[in-house]
């Protein structure tokens, strides 16, 4: 039976940014000189590098955005069919067995006992203090158990090898396409390819693709046996969990950020560029916002839509669904708390900017004062905009951890690196610590903002005015 | 310029390691002044609103106002179960009861023929109050401070700044003040709904009060002082000196616990008085501030947002440390002190401390006395022995910590509403879905998980230690548990299954329309556990295929939902008043309901014959007879399940080897008196835990150093190749 | 830029205005008097009669921004927000819900904020400063990208960890530093070292990267090429006309942060158990005490509008092609 599609509102905004960008692909294709400074960042092997990487986290976030609801075995036959309660993602099936393989309380990584010791009735009635075996990892050796270590190791052989086979595969095909098309024969673009003497840094992007490849390999052959990250205070897979909050992580960080930029871009470089009233009205906004602690504000947003959900509780009946509407309202309500910081730099910048030479000269010319701001004021700024969105991102994906300390930060039902950093407080006072859920959030964390940041300082090279 | 800054800070360092030299450790948090000295060191965690006898509630004012306030009575510091002795009274109130016509009825009279019951309490003569200023009187007996300028009390720090202070002797009046207090329209103590509803004339009183404050606000301004002492009260009233009476209406069995309580405490007119002075409340001089009592310390220093100070109270009346108590008592030490004058601490210091680690670490560091365990602590400080009793790990056993443990007069639960469409009301459907529900949600697993063990799964409303509770399988759920092997075994999921397929939904699925069964649950949880937590209820409900949906909210939104009875199933608590059945299980009292009564059955649970069963246990003693009719209140709440019984909660307190006479006292809240602390003992613990050790910064230093030398070194390289590299280009 | 400066003060009037409006409809959207009431009750037994009485002592029992009973002007001054608000402009602060006078709190707890506060914002923006020029004067090489790495790693922890972490290492282990806590005066010294440093640390990473790239923007310009090309040495030409040139962005996002200073930090003086301002706002927001978070929120405006016209007077001290009218 066809499971329903139960699109969330956060999946419309992410389907509807998907088309976006498609269509801001198609136009530029045929614009060279918009295509132009994109050539630029591919040829940088940063860029390459850490663009695959975000693509990782993206396909994870939007397989992670497609939602549905299984239907149920029928009971009595020429009935409707009828839907699961539950909602789950087209990653939440392809990822089934780490979401159902759930122990008791935390394990270790790739151990195959429980982190704590438990009293437990042996056969002979007697009660003993031991660690007790996971229900879930290992449990395909049976009584084998002792030999985990071995098995995990033939696993990660075996992983390795998958992802080896894998990746050459791939170069093969890729040297054939490029060898085509570049009208060579085979062995020479091999060489080209491996001294790395191409245009464009294939030899970059086959490397970072081949670490992807195998690391993915590992984990698909070890995570449905062991949990690789181990488990959490309730005996759920962190690895499921950390992969499950680079949704939340990316909405966060990109929806954000597209509430907030074109406040920012308009009001800030208007302000600067008209001063006057128009400066006055535009630092009032933001002043009385800004005078506003972000957190009174966020908790009043979250609070109001609560009582909405509530006055409507028909509307909302999945765990899911009632946070995933919290989580668009956080984002609606960062965007407004977060415009006013960037507005604050632009104006400053286009006051400067606007006693320039060049810019005075195109006023004297006539110029329109649009094409002013849009043609000599902007690209200017880029820098700026650049870095803030950078670093904004990065930082609202941590700020949730923040905003989770307060008490309105994304749903405590929702999986997000904030949740898992702020029960970490707990874990790591306890003895013996647990790390590993903050290890995992961490990881996954920094190579997401590492190669954000990575992106965005290729992507500002390449429009730089000046450069060119 | 990194360079120099570090070799400013290197400095810096080395200038504090001289001068902090000798072997006095550098992390103590407290001034060098108070070192060696008989000071206890503890904690609060959140800043006291009240401090005032009439209004403060809450846990964590009670630890101030217990050892400042003397009620007539206190609980004996070492007897369990419970038991009441006289504080400031020379013995036990005599109660007598009276029928409508005002005539004696006999001590064993039906609670329905008792009009009024009068409780008289002679007070022990010679108690003074601590030194206030409020007492002083110059020869002509006027009061010299009760009329101060704005501007004298404008230049005060504190009200004690006053040059002079007096000491007054404690009579019977006083503590008619206070329950007149409890009616006042300016203090809106939260026990005066209920104490009006027993004090003869005190809801009548109140409503006099009300009249007459709001004619003294229009007549002389909103700080006019309404004086008490005008208006006699018929429920409570002076007989001589020391002999007071309060007037009970009908028979009220629980009221010597109230009588307990610091809502019953004397408080001298004189102060009240003195406080309402104009410009007092403005510096916030004002009893709620400042207190003023009988008892073994008087409050120094009030800093709610960094530290509050008790200090001895030179004109303390004397107590004695009991000599006698539990079987036991005397082994472990607690009767050591038999006899010795009370109270043996000099001063106690309360620092505000609101997140548990640092908490932790102090006490680890011996700068906290005594700290209890949170579940994230709990495997640092406790292992639980091979069969299954708890004892501290040889890390805490070397440091000389002892481990006291109590189970927690107090439950807490998951309530279902009970006028819920769905898991509510009384049909047997309804009820086959809480059974199953109360099989599936595994309190010993929550226990386990999130508590360490630190509880006891609960088998009905009444904890272990209260009247009513039952051992052994006389005691168990039978709804929930079998007696399986002598201790009680959950019951399998197939059986929760069976039930909820009883209850129409098989499979988790309603019968008939196929649709699978959703139900709600509201918290205002927040934290990090919280997340846990609630994927943990999930879990549980999964387990029987049933889904649970988890709308949280804000603490508002859900108190309005129990108000409205729009909540599900939720979580609640109940921390008990007194040690009494009654204070349990009014929980399900049906007239006591949540929705629209304003109760505190948030359950909003009603069944009839539970009702008629409460009122007839309510004034009886604890007999056999008693006992009795609880089994009989017990199996049908059971039945009914308006509650997943939850879990009584186990605490867990750690007091280092200089701490002695710790016994946890749940209902005692008087307890700092009977401490006392090996001062020298902590001074040379304290010493030895904490000397620095200084070579990780040396290390980290020089590894600095390391990373910063080739980038020193390329940046002097590339400025001097740079010239060339610019030519070359 | 007197004219300018007047008018910008006469603009505080309708700000402050127009934050009180905003911060009323917030609180009391969320938060009903009755709410209000209840959480100052505490948990048990609390009767509608208990919160009608609490209401009425706080003067919450009044319509919230027009009242429709009362006659002529009263239609407006007989509302909580008209009674709340005005005595604001005064600087008078009133008593708390919980029956404390707040001026006298914000007046204790001023100092050890300002105390964490100031000496974090000074070392960190030297450091900060210093770092990012060393960055970016190593640019594209491998200071570079290890200080890149270094920074985006630093970023990725949360700040709670930073404290965490740094009381466990120097308090926990070394025995430094007490844990937490505070003294009034110079024993305050040692209670404030571990915050500062770790505060100071906790924002190195975004901090950097930020000044980072506003120093490469400048590096990339003509004049800077002129000066090297003059010969000039690198250091005169990173700090006499990269660093000048780059005051701009700088100062907008310093010079604001300046007056509010005093408003303390929220997380850190928690752990710290340092009795300043951020600790008080938030326990305040947590227990819903109006009254302080009102003061609270208004002194905050005050001081923000104080920085943001520090800020405009700034511009035209380090740029003069910046004209203010």
């Amino acid at each position: 039976m066809m499971p329903q599609f139960t699109p969330l509102w956060t999946d419309w905004l992410i389907y509807a940014l998907l088309l976006i960008i498609a269509v801001y692909i198609a136009y530029t294709r045929s614009k060279p000189h918009l295509l132009a400074p994109w050539r630029k960042v591919m040829r940088s092997p940063t860029a390459i590098a850490s663009s695959v990487i975000l693509l990782v986290f993206v396909t994870i976030g939007l397989l992670d955005s497609i939602h549905f609801r299984e239907a149920l075995p029928q009971q009595n036959n020429g009935e409707k069919t009828v839907y699961s309660a539950e909602i789950i993602s087209l990653f939440d099936r392809m990822a089934t067995p780490l979401r159902n393989h759930v122990e008791k309380t935390y394990s270790a990584p790739l151990a195959v006992n429980l982190f704590a010791m438990e009293s437990v009735e042996q056969p002979d009635g007697r009660v003993a203090r031991l660690f007790p075996r996971l229900k879930y990892a290992g449990s395909h050796l049976g009584k084998d158990i002792e030999h985990s270590t071995r098995d995990q190791w033939r696993l990660f052989i075996k992983g390795s090898l998958w992802g080896a086979v894998i990746w050459v595969l791939l170069c093969l095909v890729l040297n054939a396409a490029l060898a085509s098309h570049a009208r060579i024969d085979f062995s020479q673009m091999a060489r080209r390819l491996w001294r790395g003497d191409t245009e464009l840094p294939w030899r970059t992007l086959l490397l970072t693709i081949g670490m992807v490849l195998w690391l993915s390999a590992i984990a698909w052959q070890i995570a449905p046996r062991y949990h690789l990250f181990g488990t959490d205070k309730v005996g759920l897979d962190v690895l499921y969990l950390a992969l499950k909050s680079i949704r939340t992580g990316l909405i966060i960080g990109i929806l954000t950020t597209l509430v907030m930029l074109p406040f920012a871009l308009l009001f800030g470089i208007m302000a600067g560029y008209f001063k006057g009233w128009v400066d006055d009205v535009i630092q009032y906004i933001y002043t009385v916002l800004n005078s506003i602690p972000s957190v009174l504000l966020i908790a009043a947003a979250v609070l109001m839509l609560q009582v909405y959900m509530d006055l409507n509780k028909d509307s909302f009946n999945s765990v899911v669904e009632r946070a995933d509407v919290r989580l668009l309202f956080l984002c609606l309500i960062l965007g407004v708390t977060s415009w006013t910081g960037l507005c604050r730099l632009l104006r400053a910048e286009t006051l400067k900017l606007r006693e320039f030479d060049y810019v005075q000269a195109a006023h004297a010319l006539g110029a329109s004062h649009w094409k002013i701001m849009t043609r000599h004021i902007v690209p200017n700024v880029m820098h700026i905009v650049l870095i803030t969105i950078t670093l904004e991102f990065s930082s609202l994906v941590l700020a949730e951890a923040v905003l989770a300390y307060v008490g309105v930060g994304v749903d405590p039902s929702m999986n997000s690196w904030g949740n898992m950093i702020n029960s970490a407080r707990l874990e790591l006072a306890r003895e013996p610590m647990v790390w590993w859920p903050l290890a995992a959030a961490f990881v996954f964390m920094f190579v997401l903002v590492l190669a954000a940041n990575l992106f965005a300082d290729a992507v500002r090279d390449a429009f730089d005015p000046r450069v060119q | 310029m990194t360079v120099s800054f570090l070799r400013v800070s290197a400095c810096v360092m080395l200038l504090s390691l001289v001068t902090a030299c000798g072997k006095v450790p550098w992390n103590d948090p407290y001034p060098v002044a108070e070192r060696g000295k008989n000071i206890l060191y503890s904690v609060f965690n959140e800043r006291p609103k009240h401090l005032d006898p009439a209004r403060s509630y809450s846990s964590n004012e009670v630890i101030f106002t217990g050892q400042i306030y003397e009620p007539p009575l206190q609980y004996h510091y070492l007897k369990r179960p419970y038991t009441l002795e006289p504080l400031t009274a020379q013995a036990m109130p005599e109660v007598q009861y009276f029928n409508a016509q005002g005539q004696a009825l006999p001590a064993d009279a039906a609670a329905e023929s008792i009009a009024y019951s009068d409780y008289v309490i002679q007070i022990k003569p010679g108690i003074y109050y601590q030194p206030h200023p409020a007492f002083v009187q110059d020869a002509q007996e006027n009061y010299v401070y009760q009329h101060l300028r704005p501007e004298q009390i404008a230049a005060l720090q504190s009200p004690t700044d006053l040059p002079l202070q007096a000491k007054r002797e404690l009579t019977a009046e006083d503590y008619v003040f206070q329950i007149k207090r409890l009616a006042s329209p300016r203090l809106n103590s939260p026990i005066f709904g209920l104490m009006s509803d027993y004090i003869l004339g005190l809801k009548e009183y109140g409503e006099l009060l009300s009249r007459e404050s709001n004619k003294l606000k229009s007549e002389n301004g909103a700080e006019a002082y309404l004086d008490l002492n005008r208006y006699p009260l018929q429920g409570a009233q002076a007989l001589d000196r020391y002999r007071y009476r309060i007037r009970i209406k009908g028979k009220y069995a629980q009221f010597n616990y109230w009588l307990a309580m610091q809502f019953f405490a004397p408080v001298p007119w004189e102060v009240e008085k003195f406080y309402a002075q104009p410009g007092m409340k403005e510096k916030n001089f004002v009893l709620d501030w400042y207190p003023v009592g009988t008892g073994p310390y008087m409050l120094a220093e009030n800093n709610p947002n960094k530290q509050m100070v008790l200090v001895k109270n030179p004109n303390y009346h004397g107590d004695r440390y009991p000599s006698s108590g539990e079987p036991g008592d005397r082994a472990s030490g607690l009767l050591a002190d038999a006899g010795k004058p009370l109270p043996f601490i000099d001063r106690a210091v309360y620092t505000l401390e609101k997140e548990d680690i640092p908490y932790w670490n102090k006490f680890l560091q011996g700068y906290y006395d005594a700290s209890g365990i949170s579940s994230d602590t709990f495997d640092q400080a406790v292992k639980i022995g091979g069969t299954g009793e708890a004892a501290l790990t040889p890390d805490m056993q070397a440091k000389g910590i002892q481990l006291k443990t109590t189970v927690a007069t107090s439950i807490s639960y998951i309530g279902f509403n009970m006028q819920d469409a769905v898991v509510g009301g009384l049909s047997e459907r309804a009820r086959k879905l809480r059974q199953a529900i109360s099989i599936a949600i595994d309190s010993e697993e929550m226990i386990s998980i999130f508590r360490n063990g630190r509880g006891i799964a609960a088998q009905g409303p009444i904890p272990p230690g209260i009247f009513g509770y039952e051992e052994g399988e006389a005691g168990i759920n039978h709804y929930v548990y079998d007696w399986v092997k002598g201790k009680p075994e959950r019951k399998s999921i197939a059986q929760a299954k069976r039930l909820l397929a009883e209850a129409g939904y098989p499979g988790g699925r309603d019968a008939t329309s196929g649709q699978p069964l959703l139900l709600n649950f509201d918290t205002s949880a927040v934290g990090p556990d919280a997340k846990s937590h609630l994927e943990w209820l999930v879990k549980q409900l999964n387990k029987i295929d049933v889904q649970l949906v988890i709308r949280s909210t804000d603490y508002n939104r859900f108190q309005d939902k129990m108000l409205k009875g729009d909540a599900q199933i939720f979580e609640w608590g109940w921390n008990a008043d007194y040690p009494d059945p009654e204070n349990f299980l009014f929980l399900l009292y049906g007239p006591n309901k949540k929705v629209g009564l304003n109760g505190e059955n948030a359950a909003n649970y009603d069944n009839p014959e539970f009702n008629r069963l409460f009122e007839q246990m309510k004034n009886m003693d604890n007999s056999p007879a008693r006992q009795q009719v609880i089994t009989q209140m017990l199996e049908i709440a059971r039945r009914d399940a308006p509650w997943v019984w939850g879990f009584y909660p186990k605490n867990y307190a750690l007091y280092h080897a200089w701490y002695f006479n710790a016994k946890p006292n749940l209902m005692a809240n008087n307890s700092l008196k009977y401490l006392r602390i090996d001062a020298k003992e902590r001074e040379r613990m304290r010493n030895l835990w904490n000397q620095p050790i200084l070579w990780p910064i040396a290390v980290l230093l020089l590894a600095l150093a390391a990373v910063l030398l080739p980038a020193a070194l390329a940046y002097r390289r590339k400025v001097h190749a740079a010239p060339s590299a610019r030519k070359a280009k | 830029m007197i004219g300018y400066v007047l008018r910008r003060l006469l603009y505080a009037i309708p700000i402050l205005i127009g934050v009180n409006v905003f911060i009323f409809t917030l609180f009391f959207a969320v938060n009903t008097p009755d709410n209000m009431a209840r959480i100052h009750l505490g948990m048990k037994r609390v009767t509608p009669d208990a919160v009608a009485k609490w209401k009425h002592e706080h003067g919450y029992d009044k319509p919230l921004l027009f009242n429709a009973q009362a006659a002529g002007t009263q239609k407006f001054t007989a509302t909580i927000f008209f009674t709340k608000s005005v005595p604001m402009f005064a600087f008078k602060f009133g008593a708390a819900d919980d029956g404390r006078d707040i001026g006298q709190d914000i007046k204790t707890r001023m100092l050890p904020s300002l105390a964490l506060a100031a000496p974090v914002f000074l070392l960190g923006l030297l450091l900060y400063i210093t770092f990012a020029l060393t960055l970016a004067f190593f640019r594209a090489t491998y200071v570079d990208y290890v200080g890149v790495v270094l920074c985006v790693a630093m970023m990725s922890i949360s700040g709670l960890f930073y404290i965490i972490g740094g009381q466990f290492l120097i308090s926990k282990l070394l025995h430094l530093v007490p844990i937490s806590g505070y003294q009034y005066g110079t024993d305050a010294f040692k209670f404030l070292v571990l915050p500062v440093v770790i505060g100071v640390i906790g924002g190195l990473g975004s901090s950097s990267r930020w000044y980072r790239t506003i120093f490469l923007e400048e590096m990339n310009r003509d004049y800077v090429r002129t000066a090297r090309a003059k010969g000039l040495p690198e250091r005169i030409v990173l700090f006499r006309h990269v660093l000048r040139n780059a005051m701009i962005p700088i100062l907008t996002g310093v010079v604001v942060v300046i007056p509010t200073l005093f408003m303390g930090s929220l997380v850190s003086e928690s752990f710290f158990g340092i009795p300043g301002l951020g600790s008080y706002t938030i326990d305040a927001i947590r227990s819903q005490d109006f009254a302080i978070v009102h003061a609270m929120v208004f002194l905050g405006s005050v001081l923000y509008i104080v920085g943001l016209l520090l800020t405009d007077i700034s511009y035209t001290w380090v740029d003069p092609r910046v004209r203010l009218s």
